[in-house]
């Protein structure tokens, strides 16, 4: 089952691989990985989409709060929460496609950023699977680069991650 | 005033009380060995190899309640200390490692002696830091003491770059440090205590399976009364002996791959498991598939959470220091304790005790050829039990666990988790210094003595009066083993060709070396050498190379699925 897990870490230099070598050494898989520092520059939060059983995902989390620059671990699958990826694509354009193009992101509700005389570049966001729809209405044909942050996460309302 | 941060370095050994450091300097910590030589409240040990370093400092932490301390230079120093780091991380042995690096302007430049050392020991330590800021070093220090020795212990790193010890900077040591993200202290959940309490009085197969977590708790004597109240059986894992008396009648031995019989049956039959300090381990438990013969309900007991249901579903986890949560149990035991099923209890003790009668250990006593079982049991008798054993890994381990009678925490240091040969020659030396005036033998094979044989030299400049029991079979006994039970006797490599002549080589250390070859010679050998008080001994015992270890449970097997002899 598919588990989205937001961490609060120190800002520190090494961070990020302590929790990416933790992933490897344990044999855990990544699907996404995003990481910056929060409004406390001190602070790092990370968003790690990770795919396993319960019983796994409940080991990643300790595994996680056991790493000592690690302030605070959150599940935001155990309850509601909002994600969003922001995906850049780059299309291939012709006289044949141009009109479709611009229809399907407006339908999605993207931006063209950049627009050159064979090519858009095309900015969306949303949730995983809804960028992934995308790319398949558009077809990969056409498709010459797309660039994925991968999902970042937070929970709804009282729900918050805070030191 | 301003101090180097060489100086500074040993002025916060000194303030940690530090007394023995093992090391072995080289380019990047000239400085702080600089320093070290002008100061004499930290003795530094310098051993052969920094595996060895790193093993001294374990051995001394293991049998004291101490964090051992080793420095190591850059590069390949601390890749040689890298076994002796997941030795003692794998066993959750509180130390702090001192490297040296290249200068922080030649980091990232491939530089000489220079290797990623952060990168290198990050899955094996409990934290690790470089420190680039002088200023920090004090406190970065501070903070590696406070997290090996705190929570669930670990080997914690400090690299130092080479610039950083000749920097200046003014001293302060901290008497504290607090870390937003690291909190040790965990409050004890009464509620849960409570419930495993219920569960326990309700047991009518009760049985108390105790880990090296004891031994790291200081927690025997709370473990002793638990069992003494209750009348339950208690067993240890090869990491937690010693945590019970094993002379006591409620132990039933140690238990797993080649624990006993009565206590691997009892863990598959009984009805309430209480895990204290242990983490149901492949060596321990074998296949979880095949753990348990009935319905079962489990307590476990340990400070780190991500020991509980790792490898075994539990009911009733309580997180906390051993000591603390079994003080608290005790004390709700104690009130409700005639609830206790006492005629399930007995029929339970004799149900075990038939198992006992298997006599499971039993081996030729009368052949004409040295049993490596008979060595232990005499070294147990002329030692009194009271020795500090140290052991190496393989067959000779498992004798010295099973026929050794540990009635003491800390006497009995293995390498229980990463299973290193070469640990129990450099351990012991750790040992004898920080319990001077104490017996202390290692236990090891010609196989495992050799991987570190070069710190007979150390023992030699020290004095270190250890005793070496090598029990010689001409085998990697333990691969051997494997391979006639497994590979159909094809004994790949595993023979111990051109061995050297273990007598002449300790007399050429200076030592005092005997061979030992018939079974009648053993005991009045191991009197001779352990009546030389001022001398190392190493006892070279031709032992029968076709001595197999049992029990037996094969690898991915169940525990009752026991080889027995």
């Amino acid at each position: 089952m598919r588990h989205i897990i937001s961490l609060l870490i120190e800002n520190e230099a090494g961070g990020l691989s302590r929790v990416a070598g933790l992933f490897s050494a344990r044999g855990y898989n990544i699907e996404s990985l995003t990481v910056a520092p929060t409004e406390d520059s001190t602070l790092s939060r990370m968003t790690i989409v990770t795919i396993g059983s319960d019983d796994v995902v409940e080991q990643i989390i300790k595994q996680l709060n056991k790493l000592i620059d690690v302030i605070k671990v959150l599940n935001l699958s155990d309850g509601d929460h909002i994600e969003y990826e922001l995906m850049l694509v780059k299309i291939h354009v012709t006289d044949k496609n141009r009109e479709v193009i611009k229809h399907t992101t407006d339908t999605f509700s993207g931006h063209i950023v950049d627009t050159t005389d064979i090519s858009y570049t095309i900015k969306l966001t949303g949730t995983t699977s809804k960028l992934d729809t995308f790319i398949n209405t558009i077809g990969h044909s056409s498709i010459l680069e797309t660039v994925r942050t991968g999902a970042s996460g937070i929970g709804r309302g009282e729900r918050t991650l805070k030191v | 005033m301003e101090l180097t941060g060489a100086e500074i370095t040993i002025r916060c050994l000194q303030a940690e009380g530090v007394d023995h450091i093992f090391g072995y300097p080289g380019g990047a910590v000239l400085f702080i060995y600089d320093e070290l030589c002008k100061q004499n409240k930290v003795k530094h040990i310098l051993v052969r190899h920094e595996q060895a370093a790193v093993h001294a400092a374990d051995g001394y932490a293991r049998s004291s309640r101490k964090t051992g301390v080793a420095l190591v230079t850059s590069g390949p120093g601390v890749t040689n200390a890298v076994t002796g780091i997941a030795t003692a991380y794998m066993d959750s042995i509180p130390m702090v490692i001192i490297s040296g690096q290249v200068p922080t302007y030649a980091i990232g430049l491939d530089a000489f002696q220079e290797v990623d050392t952060v990168g290198i020991t990050r899955p094996c330590v409990k934290h690790n830091f470089l420190v680039k800021d002088i200023t920090e070093l004090a406190t970065t220090i501070k903070k590696a003491f406070y997290i090996a020795s705190t929570g669930r212990p670990g080997p914690v790193l400090v690299d130092i770059p080479k610039d950083i010890s000749q920097q200046k900077t003014e001293f302060s040591y901290p008497d504290s440090v607090f870390m937003r993200s690291y909190d040790p202290i965990i409050k004890v959940s009464l509620e849960q205590v409570k419930k495993a309490a219920q569960l326990i009085l309700g047991a009518k197969r009760p049985m108390i399976y105790a880990g090296g977590g004891v031994i790291l708790s200081n927690a025997s004597t709370q473990l002793i009364n638990l069992v003494q109240i209750m009348g339950f059986p208690c067993t240890n894992t090869l990491m937690g002996l010693g945590g019970y008396p094993a002379t006591d009648k409620f132990f039933v031995g140690m238990l797993g791959m080649h624990g006993t019989y009565e206590a691997n049956m009892a863990m598959q039959d009984c009805d309430v498991l209480i895990a204290i300090g242990a983490r149901f381990d492949d060596r321990v438990i074998g296949n979880p598939k095949h753990f348990s013969n009935n319905e079962r309900k489990i307590v476990h007991i340990d400070i780190d959470p991500s020991s509980i249901s790792k490898r075994v579903k539990v009911d009733v986890p309580i997180i906390g220091d051993i000591s603390d949560v079994l003080d608290d149990l005790i004390r709700l035991l104690r009130i409700d304790k005639e609830k206790l099923d006492l005629i399930a209890l007995r029929a339970w003790w004799t149900q075990i005790n038939l198992w006992r009668e298997r006599d499971c250990l039993k081996y030729d006593r009368a052949s004409t050829i040295i049993k490596p079982q008979m060595v232990i049991e005499r070294l147990y008798e002329i030692t009194k039990g009271d020795a500090f054993i140290t052991s190496d890994v393989g067959q000779h381990q498992m004798w010295a666990a099973q026929f050794y009678k540990f009635d003491k925490p800390r006497r009995w240091i293995n390498s229980g988790g990463l299973g290193t040969m070469g640990f129990g020659l450099p351990a012991a030396m750790g040992v004898q210094f920080v319990n001077p005036g104490s017996t202390v033998a290692c236990v090891t094979g010609e196989a495992s003595i050799q991987m570190c044989i070069q710190e007979l030299s150390t023992c030699k400049q020290y004095n270190l009066p250890l005793k070496i029991i090598n029990l010689n079979n001409r085998y990697m006994g333990m691969v051997r083993q494997w391979q006639e039970f497994f590979h159909g006797n094809r004994y790949a490599e595993s023979y111990m060709d051109a061995l050297p002549d273990f007598v002449k080589l300790a007399e050429s250390y200076g030592h005092v070396g005997m061979k030992i070859e018939s079974p009648g010679d053993i005991e009045s050998a191991l009197r001779e050498a352990f009546k030389l008080k001022n001398r190392l001994v190493f006892m070279d015992f031709i032992t029968d190379q076709t001595e197999n270890v049992f029990p037996m449970i094969p690898g991915g097997k169940g525990l009752s699925e026991m080889i027995l002899v």
